[in-house]
Formats: structure tokens, sequence, C-alpha cells
């Protein structure tokens, strides 16, 4: 599963509310009150009050001061223990309480799982960690027989999942979230309500705001969302003004809630990925029946692929073994490709160092990224005996064994200091549009990965290099032509960087560098003037 | 030893397809000279020439791209072709050939050739033969030049011949550059010894290095016999790209007679 977002208008205009058309949205919210406690009684199978669940439990962090309690379960919570305690002091009040680790990645993927499957009541769900969804309702409440239903349906289907949950439906996420959060049960916000009267009674904790913003707020005196209200607008912009993260700034919040500035939200979209496996009959541990099941395999892959159209950019290979140990391999192609020897043969070299142990029992090839690709002759390998290659399985090949920062190819880039005006990308990425290069200059074939430092005679102060002497071989300067004055880019680099003075040369054999001064006498950014020598001519 | 500044008021130089003229016409006088080898010519056949240069100025890369682009001139335009030849090439470099000459560096590199040049660092002279030999196989590529330093084991005459019969079965020419190596056995084709030689004054300001020059000894050729000769790149005199695909390599003076 996937989750990408699309980024909204984070237009942020507080001091002229505009109306938008979120006055005829349905934000369906779902708070689960105790997702930790009540996966953990699914993945145990117990249920409510059941076996250890009748007993004081709680689920603890490892913090830097020792356990803390993340989360308690009914008898536990009856006992006096609290989400946040630390497992001390709860165990002072309640020695009985048992203990188990929490699972803060696992709740997250169940939540993914769970926007995922809650858009059966709309087509847009997001994530609101960590124990909460939101589901855009908009036009499908008369599916479910109205809004009432609809609340009905969800309360019906989640209580079969055995989660404990609150729903409220509202205009906008945050009014939704304030109302699931503090409002009654099964709450609705109807379009022709006033928002600000019906939750001017919520506390400011159902802003969504972060626990330092809540404790200045009720150290202000202002404790419910009408006395929020009731302060004059521009105090309150004065008291927050350089808050600028959402959760750090109530004025924010309330303006989200009452639908005057839009909040975008990122929609969970579940993605499939081509999944093929194998499972054997005997467990292998050579690598000849390894390579065959590999060659069997990419071509399911192949043929799963082709009927989407897609071609795969990524490809995950997991081997499981007999001992219950999982290999996986990971392999990143240059362009999208389904061509089952060219995938194969890429994989073979990623296996030259997987011990296969008692044996290999379960192999599986999944596509982790793919992108679209049109049909296409097929047969490219053999075709490639008596052709050659297309570059992308060259490329393919070279990464495969030499590593992907090993083939490149050099981009200009925007910038005076020669090494900076070159970087380097992948080989078969597009080169973005840039302004064309200066052509006035002349600039060597190749740059040393590192400007080299030499000893130069030269004309004190600034004159032309003379003789000079890198690597441990002397150099007579007959020629050389500058200087060219690079100064440092002050918007990149340190206010301590020196200018560069660059010269041309060439020396008695005829062998012509390009060396530079880095600095002058008396510029106030170091002593002596040091020379390099950066590159090489033909 | 070579042609002088012309004086103001002596006629130009001759251009270089004035002097090739002259040396086709040459040629076919003198049938002796015709073998023998000069810029300009057709490649023959496939292309596998070795380069020996030193480590501590990167000559022998400026005359491969110096052959190359004259290679690519000499060839003849495909009159099928809707669009300009534009295809990529690859540059392998070991990992001691790049701490002693350096990495490419896309400004300095010929106008026709540096917005296609994709860079292959590889660690040892193995995975440097490993990729010079996919470049050959591949379809894709215009050419492949190669930078190894020292005599490894791994470039014996086995995989001398294994680049020679990829880059003909292909058809991809490969100029395979040799730093600090001495002259051990190959297949290749071609086979020159270059060291820089000292460029001409420029014509505007004496005091600065002028068109690159070279001293390339033509030591083993199966169509041309040996010699040497002092090779010259007109239009990059100053350093800077003056426009057209600038880099020529002229005969400018042979220096020792042809030795059979």
């Amino acid at each position: 599963m996937q989750k990408w977002g699309r980024s909204g208008g984070q237009g942020c205009n507080l001091d002229a509310p505009m109306l938008t058309a979120s006055s005829s949205r349905r934000i369906l919210a779902i708070w689960c009150t105790r997702l930790a406690i009540d996966r953990w009684r699914l993945l145990e199978g117990l249920a409510e009050g059941e076996g250890a669940d009748a007993a004081p439990l709680a689920l603890i962090a490892e913090t830097a001061h020792g356990p803390r309690i993340v989360s308690v379960n009914a008898a536990g919570f009856a006992a006096g223990a609290k989400g946040g305690m630390m497992l001390a002091d709860a165990r002072t009040l309640c020695p009985a309480l048992t203990v188990a680790p929490a699972d803060p990645a696992g709740d997250l993927l169940f939540l993914e799982d769970l926007a995922v499957w809650a858009q059966r009541w709309g087509p847009w769900s997001a994530l609101d960690p960590p124990d909460g969804v939101i589901v855009d309702v908009t036009g499908a409440t008369h599916l479910f027989g109205g809004e009432a239903g609809l609340l009905a349906d969800a309360h019906a289907a989640l209580a079969r999942r055995q989660l404990m949950v609150r729903l409220a439906i509202a205009p906008t996420a945050g009014a939704a979230w304030a109302l699931a959060h503090h409002g009654p049960q099964d709450a609705i916000l109807h379009p022709a309500d006033d928002p600000a009267y019906r939750l001017g009674h919520l506390p400011v904790a159902a802003l969504r705001l972060d626990d330092d913003t809540i404790t200045l707020l009720k150290r202000l005196g202002l404790k419910r969302l009408e006395d929020l209200r009731g302060v004059h607008r521009d105090a309150l912009v004065r008291r927050f003004r350089n808050r600028r993260s959402a959760a750090a700034n109530p004025l924010i919040r309330m303006d989200q809630l009452l639908g005057l500035v839009p909040e975008p939200l990122l929609p969970v979209m579940a993605t499939e990925a081509p999944m093929v496996q194998r499972r054997l009959m005997e467990p292998i541990r050579h690598r000849s029946l390894l390579d065959r099941v590999l060659a069997d395999l990419t071509a399911d892959m192949a043929r799963a692929l082709e009927g989407q159209a897609l071609g795969a950019r990524r490809l995950e290979l997991g081997l499981w073994k007999v001992d219950n140990e999982v290999v996986v391999r990971r392999l990143e192609i240059a362009a999208p490709s389904r061509d089952p020897v060219h995938l194969a043969g890429l994989f073979g070299r990623k296996l030259e160092d997987v011990d296969a142990g008692f044996g290999i029992e379960m192999v599986r090839l999944r596509a982790a990224w793919t992108e679209p690709l049109a049909l296409a002759q097929r047969d490219l390998e053999s075709s490639a005996e008596n052709h050659g290659t297309s570059l992308a399985a060259c490329v393919d090949r070279l990464t495969v064994r030499l590593g992907s920062d090993a083939v490149r190819r050099p981009i200009a880039r925007a910038s005076h200091v020669p090494e900076r005006a070159q970087r380097w990308q992948a080989p078969l990425d597009p080169e973005k549009t840039a302004q064309a290069e200066f052509e006035f200059h002349a600039r060597p074939l190749k740059l040393l990965e590192r400007p080299e430092p030499i000893a130069v005679i030269y004309e004190t102060p600034d004159g032309l290099p003379k003789r000079f002497r890198w690597r441990n071989a002397a150099h007579d300067v007959l020629r050389a032509e500058g200087p060219e004055r690079i100064a440092p880019e002050w918007w990149r680099e340190r206010s301590t960087a020196r200018l560069r003075d660059y010269y041309r040369i060439e020396d008695e054999q005829g062998r012509r560098y390009w060396i530079y001064r880095s600095g002058v006498w008396g510029d106030g950014r170091g002593g002596t003037p040091e020379w390099f020598l950066q590159g090489l001519w033909g | 030893m070579l042609q002088t500044r012309p004086d103001p008021g002596t006629p130009p130089e001759p251009t270089p397809e004035l002097l090739s003229d002259t040396l086709s016409a040459a040629a076919t006088l003198l049938p002796a000279r015709a073998a023998e080898w000069r810029p300009g010519m057709p490649p023959e056949g496939t292309t596998h020439v070795e380069i020996f240069a030193t480590g501590d100025s990167t000559t022998g890369t400026a005359l491969a791209l110096a052959f190359t682009l004259d290679h690519l001139r000499a060839a003849a335009a495909d009159p099928l072709a809707d669009t300009p030849d534009e295809r990529a090439w690859l540059w392998v470099q070991d990992r001691e050939a790049q701490r002693r000459t350096g990495q490419p560096y896309r400004p300095g590199l010929p106008r026709a050739l540096r917005h296609r040049l994709i860079h292959v660092a590889a660690r040892t002279a193995e995975d440097a033969l490993f990729a010079l030999e996919e470049g050959l196989r591949c379809r894709e590529l215009a050419f492949v030049m190669g930078e190894i330093t020292g005599n490894p084991r791994a470039l014996d005459m086995t995989a001398s011949r294994r680049l020679s019969l990829a880059a003909e079965k292909y058809g991809v020419p490969l100029w395979l550059v040799r730093l600090d190596a001495h002259r051990d056995l190959s297949s290749a084709r071609q086979r020159w010894a270059v060291r820089a030689a000292a460029s001409l004054e420029p014509r505007w300001n004496r005091a600065a290095p002028g068109e690159p020059s070279w001293q390339a000894e033509l030591f083993r050729s199966r169509r041309h016999p040996p010699g040497t000769w002092t090779l010259r790149d007109i239009g990059r005199g100053t350093g800077r790209d003056t426009g057209q695909d600038t880099l020529v390599a002229e005969k400018a003076r042979q220096l020792a007679s042809v030795t059979g």
C-alpha cells in the first residue's frame, strides 16, 4: 500500500475570510478511542473483558526515564492506571498491573488498512495519526439512508471488528475531529448549523493543538472555544504571530474548523504491487535450481505486468529458507521493463552471495515500483545477441555490478565555482533545461576530484607563476594566461571562503594545467595564499 | 620543429579541407605513401585503438577525443536518417585513472559530445573491462572510451581480443587510453603512443598557451606503416569552443620516415 498526497493550497489568509466549497462537504471522523488495546486484544484473540483482558493490563514503551504506559485496558483504568504514566507510578496504585509492549508501527499499519477499508463510506479517506481516520462522505450518505444511517452502519461495521470508536460528521475535518473527540456520541453538524455556536462549549483541546499550546491557552484563561471567540482577534494574532505550524496556532486551527481556510488532506490510496511466488516441493540448495525458479518467476511476473501494461522499476526478491530466515534482494532498473530474461540476468548477479543454508522453500518476487509500459516487441535478449542491447539494459547491467553511483552523467549547474558548475545524475534521467553555459572562459577537459596543493614560485603578491612542484615533479611554466578571478559565492559559502585566481599554464613539455591561487595577500581571510592544481587540459 | 606562426602579410594557413585535398592528391601521385595514416581517413572497419600516455596529463584522452571527432566527421552521414546521430557515449575510468588525471568536466568537453556523455567510475580494472565490454555490446552507444592505468593482470591478450571482437561484432568503436603502461601484447587494430608537445604561439597573446599539439607515434597498425606525427588541434587553441565542432587532428609535419 502506498500513500501519496496532493499538495493543496495552504493559503492561510487570516484577515480575509473567504467562503470555500467546504460548506457543502461532509466529513466523517472516526476516532478509535483505544486503538492500541483493541489491537492487542485482537492479536490475542480475546473478546472484551475476557481472559487476560479481565485483569489490569498496560501497554508500555521504553523511554529514557524507564517504561512509560501508552495505553491501559478497562480493568487497568478502573484500578487507576492511565496512559502517559510511568509504569513505576502505576504499579504503586495497582501492584497487579501486567504489561505488554506497545507496537506503534503496527498500530500505524493497522490504521492504514483501516483507512483503506473505510473507503466503503466515501471515496477519499485520510490518516489522522495516531488513532483516527477521516473519510470524505460528501454525496455518499444517501446510500446508507442519510447521515444517521451512515453512522449506524459505521458503528455496526466497526463493532464487528471489535473496535471501540467515536464518530462524528461535520462540514470540515476540524469540526468533525472536535466533535468525535470531545462532542456527544454520533454528533452530526449540519451545514445550516452555526459551528461557532454548536462547538462553542468544547474545550480548546478540540482544536488539534499540541500540548504546549493547550497549556499556554489554559494559562491565558482560554478554556473553551467560545472563550477564544470572545478575545479580540488582533490580540490573538499578535500573541501567536510567530507560530507558523497549524498545530501550534489556535487561530489557524479555528479557521480550519470553521471552514474559513482550506485544509488539505493526504488521501490514502491502495495500490497493488504485482507479486508472484513459488512454493517448492523440496527445499532447494543449489544455484542452478534457484536460477530455474527465478526464470519461472520472472516469466510469471512478465505475464502479470503485461496484463496491466506496466513495467517494473523496482523488484524485491524474497527467499524464505527452511530455518525461518528470509533473504531479500532488491533491484532497481533504469527504465521500466518486463523482459524476463533481462530481469533474471540482473538478479543472477545479486544472488551470488546468498547462503542457502538448509534450503530455500519459497521464493517470492514483488514489483514494488511500477510504471506504465505499453506493449512492445518481445524477445529482446536474442536480438541483443545480434544487434546489441538497448541503452537501458546496458545501464542496468552496469549498475547492478558497479553500483548506482558509479554510472552517472554530468549535468551543468548554474555556478561560477568550477567544481560546483557540474553535478552528476542518473544516466537516463531527463536533463533539466538550464541557462546556456558561459562560453567565454576556457575550461579544462578534466577536473581532479579535489584540488591538489602545489608549491609555486611566483611573483608575489599576484604575479604569474614561474615554476611549480606537483606530485614530486618540478614543472617550469613556459606560458601562462591569467588570472581569471572567481569570487566565492557568498550565498552558498561561508564568509571565510577565499577568492581564486585561475591561471592556464603550459609547462616545458607542453602539458597544460589549470591552477589557482586561493586568496590574495591581505584579504583578511587567512595567511599566505595557497596554490592548487585543479584541472588538466589535453 | 613545428611550423612557425605565419608573419603578418603572408597568406593564411591552408584549411583542413584544402590540406586533406592536397594530401589525397599526393597520395595518388605516390602510391607508396597511399597507405600512410593521415587525419580524416575513414576508420578501418571497426576501431579498436589503444593510446599510451603518461598519467601526469590528460593528453591521451584529448587525443582520443580528437580522433573521435575526426572519425565522426569523416563518417558519411546516413542518407535515411532524419535526425542527427545523438547517441550517448560511454567513458569508463578505473579508480587510479580518476585519481591521477581527474574526472570529466562537462564545460570543457567538446560541444558535440558533452551532453551525450555517460561516465562509469569503476573501482578495479576488472570492473572497467566489464563496463567496456557491456558498452561495446550496446547498440545505442556512439563509441566507448576507456582509461585504464598500468598493466593489470586482467587486461591480457584474451581480454583485449574479447574487446576487439565485441567492437567488431556490434560496430561500436573503442578508444582505450593506457596510462603509465608499457607496451604489452594486445589485439588493438591501431596502437599509438602520445606525449604533449609545445603548443603553437597564439596570434593574440604570445605568453598564453596555444593550440594543443601532440607528438604521436603510431607503432602498430594493420593497414598503415608506423610513423611519428605532430598532431595539432585547430580551433581549440585558446581552450574555448569556438562554435562549430572544432577538434581537428591535423598532420602537421612528418618527423620520422617510414620504417617499414
